[in-house]
């Protein structure tokens, strides 16, 4: 109960500027950690500020002061109660050699069914085409690949002019955004219960394993794995990797035998989105430049056993990559932990 | 349909409460257009850059003109509402802000994952899928919200009334019983001070017998929290009453400036 509102206004304030203050530095500088003293004094203006939120919140005349209060104790409820770490200084090199690496690992799971549901397309692709050959008609969406694959390999290995020649860059900025804009949506999918990121491996995975049979059939094994291997090494992987993103959300999403709730199990695997997705970025990015400097040149120019061994090395480097990296620092923070 | 609320109420462990206006998704619609014309203007900015580097190369040229609308157009939402606390320039503009569903701190990763669900909160134009799913949702979140547990709230501007122009220069009785105005002020809600405040405002505007049968009902029930005695009461209108009652709601000062002057007859 306030009797005298202005007297209980004029002696509160300097409690709300200093808390104000402690909020804003608070803010300002996240990564700075409070001394015991000024933690505690903190925590005092804190349980303060509400406490004359809860005074001045049936005191019709203020409604100015009373939304003032419940912003400062929102804010400072927000500081006080959040458990999560505060983010650190950017730290990419880290991020990339330990960080993403180990968040890939710890969903190994959702990462294998991500390359189920990729196999299966490409299993579907192939059988299809095996078939019936005319079903890369409907099945491929590039008017290139719908043709005869030897006739293909006629006109790349005899042209004798760069079709690229001066649009390289336009080309690999237009292969970085729109994979990158694939394995965004492939992630965002995992909102339908993980169903739309299925769809989209298995149609990815039906395109594959259609052009691969259909190459193979032809006898244009060494030209499909030239053209391919070098940017696919790492492309084909990045979109697991955006799969299996999609799927880990929708793992947290479904919570099948999670006894949190949901807003728990999301907050819990928000960070390891983030890296994921990150790490799909810049994976693209180098399959971008790949594809439109390198893959797209055949014999004469470039001999496909040397693209052939590149692309196998890129994924050599990458397993161990993946499967390496970071091991040692995540043993040294468990047994810190420990 | 769930039921919708208007406010997110959050309850600390210290037993206070307090409340987040949750913003609705036409609102939410406007600020996103405001946002898709500033990405468009920084879009036209961009281009006239890339075309003076065009003289050196037109394919680099076009390269990072890709590059460039790619960067913003993703990177827009998620930048302004890291570095400016939950704000884009539409959100600015419409008092909106993105916060914690909880009410704690925004972490980056919750800003990043409510940008990249654009994709399918947009789907399959103009952002119908993420508008109907707010529409549903109790807590007007669109999927990405919902992906990365946060919440669009609107803080809207308070205009007080102008009291002093609204209720100068009137003798007001009530103020001969200052122990029973305190009383008022303890008892009347902010709602039921504001509905008071909005009726005598909008007075004029009401049909006389609507208005009479309005101050009536805000009368009776004022008269239920506190009983003036009935020489404060005698003979002035339910009008006069409820102007009565908010002078001393919500200007308690007003008393001490009132009873020096000499009392006028209305």
């Amino acid at each position: 109960m306030i009797i005298d509102l202005q007297k209980f206004i004029t002696e509160e304030r300097l409690y709300w500027t200093e808390l104000e203050k402690v909020l804003n530095r608070l803010e300002r500088k996240p990564d700075e950690k409070l001394k015991l003293g000024t933690l505690e004094r903190f925590h005092y203006l804190y349980q303060r500020a509400s406490a004359d939120l809860a005074k001045i919140s049936t005191f019709s005349a203020e409604p100015n002061t009373r939304q003032y209060l419940e912003s400062l104790v929102g804010r400072a409820f927000g500081e006080i109660h959040e458990t999560r770490e505060k983010p650190h200084r950017l730290r990419p090199l880290h991020w990339f050699f330990n960080t993403f690496p180990q968040t890939f690992r710890k969903h190994l799971r959702a990462f294998t069914i991500s390359l189920i549901a990729l196999l299966v397309g490409a299993a579907f692709g192939g059988f299809t085409v095996i078939v019936d050959s005319s079903t890369k008609q409907i099945l491929l969406p590039f008017s290139h690949l719908q043709g005869d694959p030897s006739d293909r390999v006629k006109t790349e290995e005899s042209a004798d002019t760069d079709r690229l020649e001066g649009a390289k860059s336009y080309f690999s900025s237009y292969l970085m955004t729109h994979n990158t804009k694939v394995a965004v949506f492939t992630l965002a999918l995992g909102m339908t219960w993980g169903i739309g990121t299925l769809i989209m491996l298995f149609y990815n995975g039906v395109i594959l394993g259609a052009v691969a049979v259909d190459y193979v059939m032809a006898g244009e094994s060494n030209f499909l794995l030239g053209w391919l291997l070098p940017h696919g090494a790492i492309e084909i992987p990045a979109i697991l990797l955006a799969g299996q993103a999609g799927i880990v959300l929708a793992s947290a999403l479904i919570g099948w035998g999670k006894p949190i709730a949901l807003r728990v199990r999301l907050r819990k695997i928000s960070n390891d989105l983030v890296t994921l997705i990150c790490g799909v970025a810049l994976m693209l990015v180098w399959a971008g430049i790949i594809e439109a400097f390198f893959s797209q040149y055949h014999e004469p120019v470039l001999p496909y056993t040397f693209k052939i061994v590149f692309g196998c090395v890129e994924l050599l480097i990458l397993a161990m990559f993946l499967g390496r990296a970071g091991r040692q620092k995540a043993s040294q923070n468990a047994q810190s932990k420990e | 349909m769930t039921d919708r609320i208007n406010t997110l109420i959050i309850k600390t462990p210290e037993g206070v409460e307090f409340s987040l206006r949750l913003a609705g998704p036409i609102t939410r619609f406007l600020a996103w257009s405001i946002d898709l014309a500033t990405i468009m203007a920084l879009m036209s900015i961009i281009n006239v850059v890339f075309a003076v580097l065009g003289v050196l190369s037109r394919d680099l040229a076009a390269a990072a003109n890709i590059i460039g609308f790619f960067i913003i157009s993703i990177g827009y939402g998620m930048l302004t509402e890291w570095f400016w606390q939950g704000q884009t320039v539409g959100k600015k503009l419409l008092r909106l802000r993105v916060l914690d569903a909880q009410g704690l701190r925004l972490q980056f990763s919750q800003v990043v994952i409510r940008n990249l669900l654009r994709f399918v909160d947009s789907l399959p134009a103009l952002y119908l899928v993420g508008g109907l799913i707010s529409l549903f949702n109790q807590r007007a979140q669109r999927l990405g919200d919902v992906a990365a547990n946060t919440i669009v709230t609107w803080n809207p501007r308070i205009t007080e009334p102008d009291l002093n122009q609204l209720l100068q220069g009137k003798y007001n009785s009530f103020h001969d019983y200052p122990h029973l105005e305190a009383r008022l002020r303890q008892l009347v809600t902010p709602l039921e001070a504001q509905v008071a405040v909005q009726s005598i405002m909008r007075r004029d505007t009401l049909d006389p017998q609507a208005r009479i049968a309005l101050f009536r009902e805000i009368r009776a029930y004022l008269e239920t929290l506190v009983t003036f005695p009935q020489e404060a009461t005698d003979g002035i209108s339910d009008e006069r009453y409820v102007r009565n009652v908010v002078e001393a709601v919500l200007r308690p000062n007003a008393s001490s400036e009132i009873s020096s002057k000499p009392p006028q007859t209305f």
